[in-house]
C-alpha cells in the first residue's frame, strides 16, 4: 500500500508553480523525509496530501487510493503542521478535549500519560508552553488519534537541538513500536541521517530524488581522486555532482560497490546528507524509479 | 516509554461512521465562550435597563393616561413625565448598533481567526471533516445568537408598548408609527433576523478576509449599509403604498411622501404656498414664515383649490412588514452560511 501517491500532481498559486509535475509513491512502513530548499514545495506537497489545498494539476491518493480529504483519509491521517498550529488560550487538557470530540478514536489515557512523562502540565494554556512543549502537545495530539500516516511538516525547524532530538525520538517510537507510516518535511538534513529511511527529494517544485534510503546509499559512491581528472570522467561516469578541492576532486556518481574505480581513485560509501547535498546543488540530475526517467525526458528543461 | 497498548493496524472500518455532529458542541461552547459571553453580558445588562425603566414607563403611562380632566395642569404634568423617560431609547436608535455588534464580533472572528493564526490546519484535517465542522459551528453560533436576541425583542415589545398605545392626544402624548425607522426593526421578528443576517455576513466576510480586524471593519460597513438601505429605502416598497388626499391621516403611518398640488394638478412647493398665506390668508393663519403648519392653515388651502397628495404605508402593516422582511433576512442569511461552508468545502476534494 502506498501511503501517499500522486501523478503529475501540480499546484499553483497565482501565475506561480508551487509545485508541478509531481509523480511519486511512498509505500507505507517508512519513515520517509521530504527534502528540499526553502520554496522547493514541500509544505504545498503535504498540505495537498492532507486535503488541506486542492492540486491545480494532476491527482493526488493516500492511504490506498483513497482521494486526499475524503472522510476515510483525514480519519487516517494525523498531520502536524509548521509552526504547530495550537489555539493559544486552551489548555493542554482542553486541545486534548477539543481532538478528542473532533476524531473517531481518541486515547486520552496514552495523551495523557505522554504529556505526564514530559512534564507539560495539562492546565497550562498551549500558547504559555515553550516552542518544544507546544510541538511535543501537537504530536501527542497526532499520535492519540492512532494514526495510520502521520504528516509533519518541519516539525522541528524552530525547536533547540535537544527538543529537536526528543521530538524525533517520539516520532521514531510510534514509527517502530505501533507501525506508523510517517512523512516528515524538513530542510534539517542532518537530524534526517538517524531516522529517515526513505527519501523525496523536491527542487524547483519537482521531484529529483525518490527511493529507500538503503537502496539510494547503495546505488551511489564517492570517488575521490586527483582534480586535473575529474573533467575526463565527468561525462563517462554517471557523475551527479563535482566537489573540487585543492588537490582532490570528490565526484558523486551513481555506481554500486561493485563497479570498477578508475585507477587512481578512491571509492568511499556516501552518506545520506551528503547524497542530498549533492542533489540539491544539481538541480538537473535525478535519480527516479522507471516511469519518471522518462517524464524527465520529456520534459527535460527545469525552470531557474 | 507508554504504558499502553496501542493497536498497530487500527481495524479498518469499511462504513466509516462520521464523528457525531453533537460532540461539536462543546467544541463551539469551549472555542466561542468569550463571544457567546459578551454577547449575554450585553443583552443582558440591556434587558435589566430596560425592565427597569419600562416599569417606570408603564407607571407614568398609567398615571397619565388615569389622569382627569384631562387638560388639567397636573395631567399635563403625569403626561410630560411619561415623555421624559426613556430618554436615549426612545427612538430605539442605540439599540440598532446590537446585530452590528454581534455580527463583528461573534461572527467575523469564527473563520477569520483560525484563517490568521494558522489553526484552520489543525482543526480542518481532524476526523471530523472540515465543512462539517464549519456547518456546525456557524448553526450553532446563529441558534445562540438569534434565540438571545429574539427574546430580547420580546422585552423591547413590552417597553415600547405605551408608546404605540398612546391614542390619546389630549394628553400631548406623542404617537409614533411602528413603521418608522429606527423602531420598526427592533421589534417583531426583524430584531432577530437582523442579527442572524449581520452573523452570516460576519462569517463570510470572515472566510473572504482571512483576517480578524478587515473582517470585523468589513461586516460593521455591510451591515451599516444594509441596514440604511432597507430602512431608508427599501422597505417602503414591501407592499403598493396607499395614496390618499385626506388631511386626517393617523400620527401611526408610515408616510412616504407628501406633496401640495394646485387647482391644475401642478405640483407646488412649501414657499410658494407659504407665498400665498401671506398673501391672501388672514394673519392668523399664515403664521411665521408662512409654511402651513397647523389643521386650519390646510383646510384653509384645500378650500381655496389646493390639494394635498400623501403617500403612505398604514400601521396595520406592521405584521406582514415583519415577515417580509424577516424573510428576506433569513434568506440572505441561509446564503451567506451556505456560500461559507461551500467555500470551506470547495478547497477539499
Amino acid at each position: 500500500m502506498n501511503v501517499i501517491e500522486t501523478s503529475g500532481l501540480g499546484k499553483r498559486y497565482g501565475t506561480t508553480w508551487a509545485l508541478r509535475g509531481c509523480s511519486l509513491s511512498i509505500p507505507a512502513g517508512h519513515v520517509a523525509a521530504l527534502v528540499g530548499p526553502n520554496g522547493a514545495g514541500k509544505s504545498t506537497l503535504l498540505n495537498l496530501a492532507v486535503g488541506l489545498a486542492a492540486p491545480s494539476a494532476g491527482d493526488v491518493t493516500v492511504l490506498g487510493g483513497q482521494a486526499a480529504g475524503s472522510p476515510g483519509a483525514l480519519d487516517g491521517i494525523a498531520f502536524v503542521a509548521q509552526d504547530t498550529p495550537l489555539y493559544k488560550n486552551l489548555s493542554a487538557a482542553d486541545m486534548l478535549h477539543l481532538t478528542r470530540s473532533l476524531n473517531r478514536r481518541f486515547d486520552q489515557r496514552y495523551a495523557q500519560s505522554r504529556l505526564a512523562e514530559l512534564g507539560i502540565p495539562l492546565k497550562r494554556k498551549a500558547g504559555r508552553l515553550s516552542g518544544g512543549q507546544q510541538a511535543q502537545l501537537a504530536l501527542t495530539l497526532a499520535l492519540a488519534r492512532h494514526p495510520r500516516l502521520l504528516v509533519l511538516d518541519e516539525p522541528v525547524a524552530m525547536l533547540d537541538p535537544i527538543a529537536r532530538h526528543d521530538f524525533m525520538a517520539t516520532v521514531l517510537t510510534a514509527a517502530v513500536d505501533d507501525g506508523v507510516s510517517v512523512v516528515l518535511s524538513s530542510h534539517v538534513l542532518a537530524e534526517l541521517e538517524r531516522v529517515a529511511d526513505y527519501l523525496i527529494l523536491l527542487s524547483l517544485g519537482r521531484v529529483q530524488v525518490v527511493g529507500e534510503v538503503d537502496d539510494l546509499l547503495g546505488s551511489h559512491r564517492v570517488l575521490t581522486g586527483p582534480a586535473a581528472e575529474a573533467e575526463k570522467y565527468d561525462g563517462r561516469l554517471r557523475v551527479v555532482h563535482v566537489r573540487r578541492g585543492e588537490a582532490q576532486a570528490h565526484l558523486l556518481v551513481r555506481a554500486t560497490a561493485d563497479d570498477p574505480v578508475p585507477p587512481g581513485w578512491e571509492a568511499h560509501p556516501v552518506g545520506l546528507e551528503e547524497l542530498a547535498l549533492g542533489y540539491l546543488r544539481e538541480p538537473d540530475a535525478a535519480a527516479l524509479p522507471g516511469p519518471a526517467h522518462a517524464r524527465r525526458a520529456e520534459q527535460p528543461e527545469v525552470a531557474k | 516509554m507508554t504504558t499502553l497498548n496501542v493497536p498497530a493496524r487500527p481495524e479498518q472500518d469499511a462504513s466509516l461512521r462520521p464523528v457525531p455532529w453533537r460532540l461539536m458542541t462543546w467544541v463551539t461552547w469551549r472555542q466561542h465562550r468569550f463571544a457567546l459571553g459578551g454577547v449575554a453580558v450585553l443583552l443582558g445588562v440591556l434587558a435589566v435597563y430596560m425592565w427597569i425603566t419600562g416599569l417606570q414607563l408603564h407607571h407614568a403611562y398609567a398615571a397619565a393616561v388615569a389622569c382627569h380632566p384631562a387638560s388639567s395642569l397636573a395631567c399635563n404634568g403625569l403626561a410630560r413625565n411619561f415623555n421624559n423617560i426613556g430618554g436615549f431609547l426612545a427612538n430605539g436608535s442605540p439599540l440598532q448598533a446590537v446585530p452590528a455588534l454581534i455580527g463583528a464580533f461573534v461572527g467575523a472572528p469564527v473563520l477569520a481567526r483560525e484563517l490568521e493564526t494558522g489553526t484552520f490546519r489543525y482543526a480542518w484535517t481532524q476526523g471530523f471533516g472540515r465543512w462539517r465542522w464549519t456547518l456546525a459551528k456557524l448553526v450553532a453560533l446563529a441558534v445562540a445568537v438569534t434565540a438571545a436576541t429574539g427574546a430580547i425583542s420580546v422585552l423591547f415589545s413590552w417597553y415600547y408598548q405605551p408608546y404605540f398605545a398612546t391614542i390619546n392626544r389630549t394628553l400631548g402624548l406623542n404617537e409614533p408609527s411602528p413603521l418608522a425607522i429606527g423602531l420598526f426593526d427592533l421589534r417583531g421578528v426583524t430584531f432577530a433576523a437582523w442579527t442572524l443576517a449581520a452573523f452570516a455576513i460576519g462569517a463570510l466576510a470572515g472566510m473572504l478576509l482571512r483576517r480578524v480586524v478587515p473582517a470585523i471593519v468589513a461586516t460593521l460597513a455591510a451591515y451599516s449599509g444594509l441596514a440604511v438601505a432597507a430602512g431608508g429605502f427599501v422597505r417602503q416598497h414591501y407592499l403598493t403604498p396607499v395614496v390618499t388626499r385626506s388631511l386626517n391621516l393617523p400620527a401611526s403611518a408610515g408616510i412616504i411622501s407628501q406633496q401640495w398640488f394646485a387647482r391644475g394638478g401642478q405640483p407646488v412647493s412649501l414657499s410658494a404656498l407659504g407665498q400665498f398665506l401671506q398673501r391672501e390668508a388672514p394673519p392668523q393663519l399664515a403664521g411665521k414664515g408662512g409654511v402651513p403648519q397647523s389643521v386650519s392653515t390646510w383646510q384653509y388651502l384645500v378650500q381655496h383649490g389646493y390639494t394635498q397628495w400623501t403617500t403612505y404605508q398604514p400601521a396595520s402593516r406592521f405584521w406582514p412588514f415583519q415577515w417580509i422582511e424577516g424573510g428576506w433576512l433569513l434568506a440572505l442569511s441561509v446564503l451567506c452560511i451556505a456560500v461559507t461552508v461551500w467555500m470551506v468545502r470547495r478547497k477539499a476534494v
